[in-house]
């Protein structure tokens, strides 16, 4: 199962450490990373693995979330088919 | 593999343009709960309610944080009560309406709908003593919502029924005249009702249904809207196209949750309901469409028109995205629940009048408009009886969901609160009804209805 997350907030130093370091400890795999930066507003899209995540879907869209807290961005974490659906016939 | 700018996209729609799932539905045939004894039968379908729809709160929640879009409500539909109360000895509708209400609570859904009679053609003792009952059933309930189906395209209207009603309508404000009359916000008189319809206050499970069904209402007239605003001055081709293409997103996100809802609580899935339905937050709006086309306000010469596109595109848009498209599907025009349809009302742009030409092209019909306490009941069910004339004639459905607000008068305001909104009492045409709806009988079905 994939799963995407987004990020969006004000660039700073890190960001991606920080993402990829969660990810990293729950076994999740990240098969795509893409970026834009428009008026110094970060947005980050991740397309990831979910398959082999040692903590169920809601726990780590909570985690993110509580990062994203932290780090003062918006973090969400959703299932790909959500956009699938809304874009492709 | 999706993009960067289609996830934004999506996201956006979710964030800042109020794209929900307006209401998971779930329909429960109560037919087998039938029984002679009044007490068993309620025993029976507070059993079966709280069993089937034990887990589909949660269930919405989840979904909820598996694809980020909101869900706003979990609903429960029923079989009509007036058919599955017929075998009780001393059906006691008031207590059956109150176990519905406990059943409600019991799993946390916020409405349940289906205290209703199905009365196009004539009524059953049960289907009488159902409308005698509901000022004092809906008045005394908080989450039950009823309807009476009065006429249909086949059968004509059921001219006894409709003035009953007007009664029924005058009483039921009576008895919540301490909250605004609210309790006729819970009350739906339909021609041609649907029998899968999600939405409230006119949701109930009909008997052609199974056991139990899956209904997804989606919405999101802030979308419309902001896709509209990329396109202004262009012509009505690009225009259609675009609210066309909008629909077909936000009916593809319907599909995606009822099928995951469907699948979580091992219930079929039924019909997606691709409404248009505003809520009072400014941005979730049928009426900013109609300015955002071009039109001042909400009721200028034009509207009709405006609101027929509109309709007809979404449902366009809905067909390809899903299979099975039901319910109402189109764009709904209550005037308390739509802050833009509010302020025309307030401006003096938008009538009773033109609301009911409005309801013509809409996918429903007169909903959610507060008029004086004082409306004899003769012109309640004059204005219910145009509605279902609309209805019968055109193979559509109407709905009448009007607040006679007791003790209010023109120029005075009603708040109902969250979803529901707040609206001004509207003036109805003050010419006598009276003569005509006390003839009775039924309006015979129109020619066009003997298609056999």
């Amino acid at each position: 199962m994939r799963g995407i997350i987004t990020v969006v907030g004000i660039d700073k130093v890190g960001i991606i450490a920080e993402v990829c370091t969660l990810l990293a400890k729950n076994q999740i795999n990240i098969l795509d990373i893409s970026q834009t930066i428009t008026g110094g507003y970060f947005h980050m899209m991740m397309i990831v693995n979910m398959e082999n995540s040692i903590q169920e879907f809601h726990q780590v869209s909570d985690a993110l979330d509580a990062l994203g807290n932290q780090l003062g961005l918006q973090i969400k974490l959703q299932h790909e088919d959500i956009f699938q659906s809304m874009h492709r016939i | 593999m999706v993009n960067l700018n289609e996830v934004q996209e999506t996201n956006r729609m979710i964030e800042e343009e109020n794209l929900d799932v307006r209401t998971i539905t779930m329909g429960i045939s109560l037919l087998d709960c039938a029984h002679s004894d009044c007490s068993t039968f309620q025993r029976k379908i507070y059993d079966k309610i709280t069993k089937k729809a034990e887990n589909l709160v949660k269930a919405g929640e989840e979904i909820q944080k598996k694809f980020g879009v909101p869900i706003v409500n979990k609903r429960i539909s029923v079989t009509p009560v007036s058919i599955c109360s017929a075998a009780c000895d001393h059906a006691d509708f008031p207590a059956i309406a109150q176990t519905l209400d406990k059943a409600a609570a019991e799993v946390g859904v916020n409405f349940i709908g289906g205290f209703s009679a199905l009365v196009q053609k004539g009524m059953t003792p049960t289907d009488e003593a159902l409308i005698e009952s509901i000022p004092e059933a809906l008045g005394n309930t908080q989450n039950v919502c009823g309807s009476v189906n009065v006429g249909s395209s086949r059968s004509g209207i059921n001219m006894d029924a409709v003035r009953i009603l007007g009664e029924r309508i005058l009483d039921l404000a009576y008895v919540t005249r301490h909250e605004d009359s609210i309790g006729c916000a819970k009350l739906v008189v339909f021609c041609n009702a649907p029998e899968d319809n999600p939405f409230m206050a006119g949701a109930f499970h009909g008997v052609g249904e199974a056991d139990t069904i899956i209904n997804v209402g989606v919405s999101g007239p802030g979308v419309v809207k902001k896709a509209l605003e990329s396109v202004k001055g262009q012509n009505f081709e690009i225009l259609s196209e675009t609210i066309k293409k909008t629909a077909f997103k936000i009916t593809r996100v319907g599909q995606l949750v009822a099928l995951e809802a469907s699948k979580m609580l091992d219930v079929p899935f039924g019909i997606i309901d691709l409404s248009l339905a505003p809520t009072p937050a400014v941005g979730d709006s049928i009426a900013e469409i109609f300015e955002e086309m071009g039109l001042e306000c909400a009721g200028a010469p034009g509207t009709t028109a405006a609101l027929a596109l509109l309709n007809d595109q979404v449902k366009k848009g809905g067909l390809m995205a899903s299979s099975f498209v039901g319910g109402l599907s189109g764009a709904f025009i209550p005037v308390s629940e739509d802050h833009g349809m509010i302020e025309a009302v307030e401006k003096g742009s938008l009538t009773l009048e033109k609301l009911e030409a409005m309801t013509c092209v809409c996918s429903v019909g007169l909903d959610m408009i507060a008029i004086p306490g004082d409306t004899p009941a003769a012109s309640i069910s004059g204005i219910i009886a145009d509605e279902m004339a609309i209805g019968m004639i055109n193979s559509k459905t109407t709905a009448v969901r009007i607040i006679p607000v007791h003790g209010k008068a023109v120029g005075d305001r009603v708040e109902f609160g969250g979803l529901l909104g707040y609206a001004p009492i509207m003036p109805v045409n003050r010419f006598s009804s009276y003569d005509f709806i006390k003839r009775g009988g039924r309006i015979p079905a129109p020619v066009h209805s003997y298609k056999n």
